[in-house]
């Protein structure tokens, strides 16, 4: 394609966007608040997926919190009876200085909070790995009967709750971002088919000349792709924007404990851009598409 | 050059546009399409220029049966096709200039090429001296020739009018009638779809009549009314 061509298709673009500027904004505006939507979605599901794994993760162990001021014996005593239990993969001993070690560690600069406090209020604690999940009630129940076990935490009901809320916000998610999806397509094919509308003599013209089809649609798939373009700017701003200040607000609020489950914004930008970008690019060619196939039979 | 070969078209509801229609028109003949409105020269138009394919039959263009023809090879056809019509169709917002060179743009020619053929034909229409003004400065014959004047600007092998002179006075019409004469002299087959008597029973070429869908006479030299 020639330069004069494709200056030709452009200006053309430009022209119908101007034309119809109240569409054009209409149809801006439903890319931008899909995709802020869809990134909202997108975000909160990544945030209960993360969580979900961390728990997991973390708290897949069977926590023993042993009761104040055993004697060495009973504690190792405990410690044996457990190792001889069914289904147990391993048992680890965790003394109350280093649970408490740990968790300045993990609080990291708001460990300072933790200086304070003149007595450590953790317990000494076994923590038990199982060999499988099917085992756990059986350990449960036996170990809670041990004369100095304060208490027998696992946290299985939990992990399988996020698991089961994460699962369902995804297909929720996907049902509402689907719906949204078509109705922007349906938005912006109605810009594109106002622009056709105006430019009905020039465009039969073309076609009895024997213009291209590729040159007919030209305009109007660039006018598509470039609505759909600015609105997913638009969006990317206001999605990285909010999930910035929510991420600070959550750190300023509810400290370290909360933020280190949350997602770093930082991490999501570059995904964030290239999704909404290709998604916004998909929802303006696709809404040009639908409008030309049905008003310009070619 | 052109055949149609038991050409029939059927809107929905079994309703008739044209109905075994079977002609040949050569290269370089002036034909004209007489019959009134509904009669079906608008459909025979449509269907050479591929905008609607035919319920049945053939059409052969140069020897390939352009029913068969796919989507995107239609603008070739197009490209070996001029048309003019009734309500000349100039884009307002371009000048008579602008009107013709963007045929020329819209199938790639180049500037170089554009910047010397669009003067030239618009010196055969008469309108050298027009090509700065826009269409609604004009009158509705010299509008006409503009239209003549983009038609022709690609070469085209076949000219199609339909009412060309639908809404000019005979004076006008008969300048019209000249350029198009012209233009068939230089070798351009043209086929026109008309209502004016006067200037088919004045040219003395060959008719086709059309009624209900049907070719009812076909005469060279013919006259509008069958004499």
């Amino acid at each position: 394609m020639g330069f004069k061509k494709a200056k030709y298709i452009l200006k053309q673009a430009f022209q119908g966007i101007w034309r119809n500027r109240m569409m054009s904004v209409a149809s801006i505006g439903s890319v931008a608040a899909v995709l802020v939507i869809l990134g909202l979605i997108l975000l909160i599901v990544l945030n209960i997926s993360n969580i979900t794994l961390i728990t997991k993760e973390k708290f897949d162990e069977i926590y023993v919190f042993l009761e104040e001021d055993l004697e060495e014996e009973v504690i190792s005593h405990i410690g044996k009876e457990i190792r001889s239990l069914d289904g147990v993969f391993s048992v680890a001993y965790e003394t109350k200085e280093y649970a408490l070690e740990k968790m300045k560690e993990e609080w990291g600069e708001d460990a300072d909070l933790l200086e304070g406090i003149d007595n450590n209020p953790l317990p000494n604690s076994y923590i038990i790995r199982l060999k499988s999940v099917d085992n756990a009630e059986e350990v449960i129940v036996k170990v809670e009967n041990y004369t100095g076990v304060e208490e027998v935490r696992y946290y299985k009901d939990v992990i399988e709750k996020l698991v089961s809320t994460s699962d369902f916000m995804r297909t929720a998610g996907s049902v509402i971002i689907i719906i949204l999806l078509l109705i922007s397509i349906f938005i912006i094919s109605n810009t594109i088919k106002l622009t056709v509308a105006s430019r009905k003599t020039e465009i039969e013209l073309m076609q009895y000349v024997g213009a291209s089809n590729g040159f007919v649609r030209g305009p109007f798939m660039i006018e598509g792709l470039v609505l759909g373009l600015i609105g997913s700017f638009i969006a990317i701003l206001i999605v990285l924007n909010t999930y910035d200040q929510a991420a600070v607000y959550i750190n300023d609020k509810f400290s370290v404990m909360l933020s280190v489950y949350i997602v770093k914004p930082t991490v999501i930008v570059k995904d964030i851009v290239i999704i909404f970008i290709t998604i916004g690019v998909g929802i303006g060619s696709l809404g040009s598409l639908v409008s030309i196939k049905k008003f310009l039979s070619i | 050059m052109l055949e149609f070969m038991e050409v029939s078209k059927f809107y929905k509801k079994q309703q008739v546009a044209v109905k075994n229609i079977s002609m040949k028109i050569k290269k370089g003949e002036f034909v004209f399409l007489v019959g009134k409105s509904g009669a079906g020269k608008t459909t025979l138009i449509k269907l050479l220029l591929k905008e609607i394919n035919p319920t049945s039959g053939k059409i052969y263009y140069d020897g390939n049966d352009i029913t068969k023809l796919k989507n995107r090879r239609v603008p070739e056809l197009r490209r070996r096709i001029g048309v003019v019509f009734q309500d000349f169709r100039l884009l307002p917002k371009m000048t008579v200039y602008e009107n013709i060179a963007f045929a020329m743009e819209i199938v790639g020619s180049s500037a170089k090429n554009i910047r010397r053929e669009v003067p030239t034909v618009l010196s055969m229409v008469g309108l050298s001296s027009k090509a700065n003004n826009y269409p609604d400065e004009l009158a509705g014959g010299e509008k006409q020739r503009v239209a003549i004047a983009r038609s022709v600007i690609n070469k085209p092998q076949i000219i199609i009018a339909d009412e060309p002179t639908g809404n000019l006075d005979p004076e006008t019409s008969h300048e019209i009638m000249k350029i198009f004469t012209e233009i068939n002299k230089r070798g351009t087959t043209l086929i026109m779809a008309t209502h004016d008597r006067a200037i088919v029973d004045q040219m003395k070429k060959r008719v086709i009549e059309l009624k209900k869908g049907s070719i009812i006479r076909d005469s060279e030299g013919g006259y509008y009314n069958g004499l």
